[in-house]
């Protein structure tokens, strides 16, 4: 007990710092630096054949348990289809298009380039140009089965000067490989909330690929809390000056599951700013993190302001959270460039000054937890679904306690 | 009428015994100081009776008005009124005073007080303590100066109005003002004649403003010399050095001191 306390505390002194050079740093001592830690060139392209199939010891694979995900994999057309409801303010309309008329990003992955070659169709939200929406578009997409993979395509259209706020939330029980679409317009400001809440037999790997016009805004918070296996990679493109990106993250992972997020942030032009917080809490035997952050920032990206941090609760000693900060910089001539990389067990310090003051170890252990994810869940701006995730997260910690 | 009664309480830490024997008795309304130099297992003392995890009793027993202390888990010693004031509070994040103050208050008197007079309550005290009343919107502790941090424990103390306080080391890391202040928040709480309190120090300073009826002398884990406040004097003048001994401070205490970790020096001063 009294040796854990101090190596606790050593432990959750932050990594961290500048980076000048092109590998990764900031790696933690469960994550080994390996020569795959040196990118080689990234590749992106719409055609699956041009990623081969994942071995396991490609750097974008090496966490991921393949033989849970080898049922996306394999590639399986089918004609499965989430069940979708919607809510949609005034001005904002769904449809559904052919993939193939749609100038989105380009797929990072396989598994992506294999979602939008099966999904054939898209399934578009259009927000008009300056249209200042005055409720959240809501999408529930609920899985009904895991006899078959279910292909999808999202694209979040958001036109110039439009302000919008998305909420997608998963739900059920799917095999599903998506591609999100998240293009953002000229000065346009998107706050997209996307939720994770499968049963938990799903399986679910997505790209979540964005791309900003001049002066865009994009908050993006990615709330992973069910499936078997989830597995998000999210890519930012700036296409002009000025883009203003947030990509946050809140995961709470049980016993055996597998939630990974990788992001690639890709400062190509001037003078745009990114910004990355990810938090993780993970409770039971084999539950799994990880936390991948790739920002690159070319050679023409003078002015970049960039920071990611990445923080993780370890709530048991069976629980195993991966963390890679990883920046790579091109120029001299930025604003700022930082990461910080922290995981901790549950700090009895907080605890026992809580308990002090009469609070019991139940309420003091929520409050600690509470407070762990406050940043991330306050700033999502609907106040229902704050409210109604962190009562998620009190649930799961009430039965990680029990 | 309180009574706090410590009986040949001896406590270790990862093996090491750092208490050997203390025998003390606090009753309502008595001020008590127990002075000596670091390392001789003053803040042992005061985490023991709080009951933190890391000090193990193994020894003598610990009883509020004849319940037993020892026997209760850290936030049951919180509800049947031992309060401790700790040298090096920890941060908390996202987890703001005002809500942290209200939990503890729910905790400590049995039901949630009524928001309205809560608010008002939390706002008079906060005044006394010449606190401005955003502080109650920051995370408990976190970026806390050293005098912001005593005031954030004495505002606690006022709300909580417990049976016996232990503060340990309140005058370290203050200047004149924040001292004055935090004095004044004691000094408010013991004319109450409710509380009963331990005052944990290693310099004479706050005994100015706070004056102790009894003052105990910790040297080696046990108290060796006991009096009353003509005792601090006699210490201010000659030092622990009588008590000490050629060895100095017991090595094994310095174990009690690598726990708390802040940026505060002991001794140090710090602006409020």
């Amino acid at each position: 007990m009294e040796a854990a306390l101090s190596t606790e505390r050593a432990a959750l002194k932050e990594t961290g710092g500048i980076t000048d050079g092109s590998v990764a740093v900031g790696v933690k001592p469960s994550t080994p630096r390996s020569p795959a830690d040196v990118r080689p060139e990234r590749v992106r392209s719409a055609d699956p054949e041009v990623f081969g199939a994942p071995t396991g010891r490609e750097e974008e694979w090496r966490f991921t348990p393949l033989d849970r995900l080898r049922v996306l994999l394999d590639g399986a057309a089918s004609d499965a289809r989430l069940a979708v409801e919607s809510e949609l303010p005034e001005g904002v309309e769904l449809v559904e298009v052919p993939s193939t008329d749609l100038d989105v990003p380009l797929p990072v992955d396989r598994l992506a380039a294999l979602a939008l070659q099966r999904a054939g169709t898209a399934l578009v939200v259009r927000v008009p140009k300056a249209l200042e929406a005055d409720a959240p578009v809501v999408l529930r997409l609920t899985g009904t089965g895991t006899d078959q993979v279910v292909w999808g395509h999202l694209v979040l259209d958001v036109a110039e000067q439009a302000r919008v706020t998305v909420v997608v939330e998963h739900a059920g029980s799917a095999h599903y490989a998506s591609v999100v679409s998240v293009l953002v317009g000229d000065g346009a400001s998107l706050q997209l909330v996307q939720v994770q809440g499968w049963e938990a037999d799903s399986v679910h790997g997505a790209h979540v690929a964005s791309r900003l016009g001049r002066d865009a805004r994009l908050v993006s918070t990615q709330v992973t809390l069910g499936g078997d296996l989830v597995r998000v990679n999210e890519t930012v493109d700036f296409t002009a000056t000025g883009g203003d990106v947030d990509l946050r993250g809140v995961s709470f992972a049980d016993g055996g599951q597998h939630l990974e997020h990788r992001l690639l942030v890709d400062h190509s032009v001037p003078q745009c700013t990114s910004n990355v917080v990810y938090k993780s809490a993970l409770h039971g035997d084999e539950a799994h993190t990880v936390w991948v952050g790739d920002v690159l920032i070319r050679a023409a990206a003078t002015g970049t302001q960039t920071y990611e941090l990445n923080r993780n609760l370890l709530l048991s000693p069976e629980a195993r959270a991966d963390s890679v900060p990883n920046l790579e910089i091109e120029t001299g001539e930025i604003a700022g460039a930082g990461h910080a990389s922290a995981t901790g067990r549950f700090d009895d310090e907080q605890l026992f000054y809580l308990q002090s003051r009469g609070i019991p170890t139940d309420v003091a252990r929520r409050m600690v937890v509470r407070g762990f994810f406050a940043d991330v869940v306050e700033d999502i701006g609907v106040p229902a679904l704050e409210e109604r995730l962190m009562s998620t997260i009190e649930s799961e910690l009430e039965r990680a306690f029990a | 009428m309180t009574t706090l009664e410590i009986r040949d309480l001896t406590v270790a830490v990862e093996d090491t015994e750092i208490l050997t024997g203390v025998n003390l008795t606090i009753r309502s309304g008595e001020t008590h100081a127990i002075m000596g130099p670091n390392g001789s297992g003053k803040s042992t003392l005061a985490y023991a009776i709080a009951g933190h995890p890391k000090y193990t009793v193994t020894g003598g027993t610990v009883t509020l008005d004849g319940e037993d202390v020892l026997a209760m888990s850290v936030d049951e010693r919180a509800r049947a009124g031992v309060f401790l004031a700790m040298q090096y509070p920890v941060e908390v994040p996202g987890v703001s005073v005002s809500n942290f103050l209200r939990s503890a208050a729910t905790a400590v008197r049995g039901e949630a007080p009524k928001l309205r007079l809560w608010v008002k309550e939390q706002k008079e005290a906060m005044g006394r303590l010449e606190m401005d009343p955003a502080f109650a919107e920051r995370n408990v502790n976190e970026g806390f100066s050293g005098g912001e941090k005593k005031r954030h424990a004495i505002l606690q103390l006022e709300l909580l109005q417990p049976k016996i306080a232990v503060l340990d080391e309140t005058d370290s890391g203050l200047d004149v003002d924040a001292l004055r202040v935090v004095s004044e928040g004691v000094n408010r709480v013991r004319e109450s004649g409710q509380t009963g309190v331990l005052l944990i120090t290693h310099y004479t300073r706050i005994l100015n403003y706070i004056q102790p009826d009894f003052v105990h002398v910790f040297v080696k884990g046990k108290i060796v010399e006991q009096g009353g406040p003509e005792l601090a004097d006699e210490l201010e003048k000659n030092g622990y050095a009588k008590y000490v001994g050629a060895e100095g401070a017991a090595p094994a205490a310095v174990v009690g001191k690598s726990l708390p970790l802040g940026p505060v020096v002991p001794g140090a001063v710090t602006t409020a």
